[in-house]
């Protein structure tokens, strides 16, 4: 860089006043915490939720005082309804699909590091940066809304899960308590969540194609940014799909219109067209919504995970002291993976009735997607393989997401069978499948990611003993949570159910139901530390320099906080791959993206290192 | 230049003799690096007004996605029915069309304008423009009231109920398309006289070009769908 100041043709100012520089903000690593936050908040919003689950599914008929006090309606004399319970499945789905595990991977860390990471002094579109996240915080107002106002004062929100099958989300109030305003807050704060997601894929997208500093070619792009690409064009093509068939919903629900609603149903008593409240409807398709969901709902999935798969590669390779094993075949393997999460989407609906022939290409290419996630997989273990592996705590959590991916993953191999999901859908190996390999990978995803660029974003460490004490208990609790359900759902225990104590073949497991709860409670807990360490370790944790890990990408070679610039007014200039550890003959055993070439070669021409990977990825 | 690289003073020094001005090292980054590459001055939010075409590539594919939807929901609610009761189509429509598909030329004759940097005529052909887009708007609104007074209304049948969305919903698309128009008016008017704020017109004209061919292109297949294809 000839050396000249950068700042004064930086889009956007560095802002003075509070308002400007926290809460409109339009500095990506603002809006990136800013994520992170909501998904904070919205998380332990989730995670009571669950507890109160599993609270009422281990001690059912038990008077918690409080609850009652809480939720006079929904908890009357403090025992729980099944309403209310039903209404709390649906709002931890919602809460956590949506406003955690897309917020916080994607909108959070991506939002932070994807500028950072390309040599970016910010996204390309600043101002739709802001507005997307605020687009989304409204949304998240709207979803907390249904929890007070969803039209009965019985449930929390709507009472039909989170993927709100038609026609009973169609149908309003009669369908049941919370399935009035309770539904319509739900379909809203949606609609509103696809907008906020779409404008930040739209900015994701742009800003990766358009703005990577010289010499950051593809090939050369840490695999966090392929997979926020990835993430971004997932987004991108299937929240539209959502939002389409949301506006059908609400029509369906509030203009009497019938594309979900088939005719001559009877519902709480009523038959169609014979009350006031139950207008005439007819020939609507139920299946159509669900094809419509799932062709978002199987895409978010891969919202949700891949981008822990890219912090996860990327924090392998740094803490195994590695170049990845197979940088290419990764890149290739998150492409597959998110282009064949489009066409299995009919995997949810085996039993909605759709033809075998259907149902068959829908399971061929769902199993095909192991071969992708394998891929990963054996390059995730090739990674590990001969390293200098240093235990850091993002790196237990880190390999902790590869033992979690693959324990859910193998599942999701015995349901995407036709004949095997018959039985076992609706139970909770379902329930077990998902959570393992969407929810909780995904989270690990994120904790590694939390403890690994925390010291980027605050300038100081988290504290390792209880980053290591938070791991074990999360990592054991959350084994033994998951475990026992895929035993449960092989016994033929069904999900949504608020109690089993009418069940005489389900009574035998209720050990099982309350150790998965004393885990579940165990693990909640101990999140207490997790949260603990983080605000600590803001004011009070070690100084962390530039670069504390010895790692090789971008956002390393400048300051702990990044300034408002992120480089100061040089942008960087990359010569190299993203994972040069190890490389023979160098004097450390990282090398950074910005260092220049060895050779002698005229700078220009070192196209024999297109990517970061010249070598087989062993130690040598 | 990474300061915490320690190992390897010599090769940053090879970095440092070419004046700290390399060039591209392998791979092309920035999607315009080649043309500043040796200027001197370089940054990413002067360089890349390309941003504004790609973003709105990018955004198209969400709305065709969305309407993609739509349209296979239309499908599959007129295959599966026997309450499917095709609505007369309103005659007024072929006016709409023709307004539509004339703003898209007079659209791209104010784009080459201001290529040739003809501001009063570029200024006159979108002003022009954004006057077809609202009679467009006028007449589709007329469509509507036709109906209505026809009573055929959104719950109708579920003809009408794909009728009046798909409608309503490029409407708002096309009303987005309007506010940029009126931007790009007001624009016109504040042009700051260099090169990057010219860059930038150009490249936000040519998205909103872009954007409203698209409408236009949408519209027709909207119409066809509605009353050719069943």
């Amino acid at each position: 860089m000839s050396g000249e100041t950068h700042e004064a043709v930086h889009r956007h100012p560095a802002p003075t006043g509070f308002v400007w520089k926290y809460i409109f903000s339009l500095d990506h690593k603002v809006i990136g915490i800013q994520y992170i936050t909501l998904a904070l908040a919205a998380v332990l919003v989730g995670m009571t939720m669950s507890v109160l689950m599993r609270m009422n599914l281990s001690w059912p008929g038990t008077n918690w005082p409080i609850l009652g006090t809480l939720f006079p309606g929904g908890a009357p004399g403090g025992m729980m309804t099944p309403e209310f319970y039903l209404s709390l499945v649906t709002m931890h789905g919602t809460i956590m699909v949506f406003f955690v595990l897309t917020t916080a991977p994607q909108g959070g860390f991506g939002n932070y590091f994807l500028p950072i990471q390309i040599g970016a002094e910010d996204m390309a579109f600043p101002v739709l940066n802001m507005l997307s996240f605020w687009v989304t915080f409204v949304g998240f107002i709207v979803i907390l809304s249904a929890i007070f106002f969803s039209g009965a004062d019985s449930t929390v929100g709507p009472i039909g899960g989170w993927t709100g099958y038609a026609p009973l989300s169609a149908l309003g109030q009669i369908a049941g308590p919370g399935q009035g305003m309770g539904m319509n807050l739900w379909i809203i704060s949606i609609a509103i969540f696809c907008v906020g997601s779409l404008l930040g894929a739209l900015n994701f997208i742009t800003t990766l194609l358009n703005m990577r500093t010289r010499g950051m070619s593809l090939m050369r792009m840490p695999l966090t940014c392929w997979a926020w690409f990835t993430t971004a064009v997932l987004a991108l093509l299937s929240f539209p799909v959502l939002l389409g068939g949301g506006i059908l919903l609400l029509l369906d629900r509030l203009a009497g219109t019938s594309f979900f609603i088939p005719g001559g149903l009877y519902v709480s008593g009523i038959l169609s067209g014979t009350n006031p409240n139950f207008p005439a409807h007819t020939g609507g398709s139920p299946i159509l919504w669900q094809h419509l969901f799932w062709f978002f709902g199987h895409p978010e999935v891969y919202i949700a995970i891949l981008p822990g798969m890219g912090a996860t590669s990327h924090i392998l390779a740094t803490f195994a002291r590695k170049p990845v094993f197979g940088y290419r075949a990764m890149v290739f393997a998150i492409f597959a993976i998110g282009l064949l999460g489009f066409f299995v989407w009919g995997h949810h609906m085996f039993i909605s009735g759709m033809s075998p022939y259907s149902a068959m290409t829908f399971s061929i290419l769902t199993l095909s997607i192991g071969v992708p996630s394998a891929v990963k997989t054996f390059n995730w273990l090739g990674t590990l393989w001969g390293g200098r592996i240093r235990f850091t705590t993002a790196m237990l959590f880190a390999i902790g997401f590869v033992s979690l991916f693959v324990a859910g993953g193998i599942t999701g191999l015995v349901l995407g069978q036709t004949s095997l999901d018959l039985p076992m859908h609706d139970t909770y190996f379902v329930t077990a499948h998902f959570h393992l390999v969407m929810g909780v990978a995904s989270i690990f995803g994120m904790f590694a990611a939390t403890y690994f660029w925390f010291p980027k974003m605050f300038g100081r460490l988290m504290n390792e003993s209880l980053g290591k004490f938070h791991f074990w208990i999360t990592f054991i609790g959350v084994y033994c949570i998951f475990v026992p359900m895929h035993t449960m759902g092989i016994v033929g225990m069904p999900r949504r159910f608020a109690q089993f104590t009418e069940y005489e073949y389900l009574k035998t497991l209720h050990p099982l139901v309350v150790l998965v709860t004393v885990a579940a409670i165990t693990t909640v807990l101990v999140q207490i530390v997790f949260y603990f360490n983080l605000f600590w370790s803001i004011f009070k944790g070690k100084r962390a320099g530039e670069n504390p890990w010895d790692a090789t990408t971008l956002e390393w070679t400048t300051a702990s906080p990044p300034p408002h610039d992120n480089f100061a007014g040089h942008l960087p200039v990359v010569y190299r791959g993203p994972y040069e550890f190890a490389v023979p003959g160098a004097a450390n055993d990282f090398v950074m993206q910005t260092e220049p070439e060895v050779t002698q070669q005229p700078v220009g021409s070192g196209r024999e290192r297109t990517s970061g990977n010249g070598h087989d990825g062993h130690r040598r | 230049m990474a300061t915490t690289v320690t190992g390897a003073k010599p090769l940053t020094k090879k970095g440092k003799s070419l004046g700290g001005r390399p060039g591209f090292p392998g791979g092309n980054g920035d999607g315009s690096g080649k043309r500043n590459g040796n200027e001197g001055h370089f940054s990413q939010f002067e360089s890349s007004a390309d941003r504004y075409r790609i973003g709105m590539w990018i955004a198209l594919a969400a709305i065709l996605m969305m309407f993609t939807a739509l349209t296979s929901a239309y499908i599959v609610r007129a295959a599966s029915s026997t309450d499917w009761r095709p609505i007369a189509m309103p005659q007024i429509l072929l006016l709409s069309t023709a307004l539509i598909i004339t703003s898209s030329g007079t659209i791209e004759v104010a784009r080459r304008k201001l290529k040739a940097a003809l501001e009063d005529s570029y200024n006159r052909w979108l002003f022009l423009t954004a006057a077809l887009g609202v009679a467009f708007v006028v007449s589709q609104l007329l469509a509507w009231r036709k109906l209505v007074r026809q009573g055929v209304y959104v719950a109708s049948n579920p003809h009408s109920s794909f009728f009046y969305l798909l409608t309503a919903t490029h409407g708002v698309h096309l009303l987005g398309g309007l506010i940029a128009l009126i931007y790009l008016l007001l624009r016109t008017r504040l042009t700051e006289r260099h090169d990057q704020a010219l860059a930038k017109q150009h490249a936000v004209t040519d998205a909103v070009t872009l954007y409203w061919h698209f409408m236009d292109g949408l519209w027709i297949y909207l119409f066809l769908l509605l009353f050719f294809w069943r």
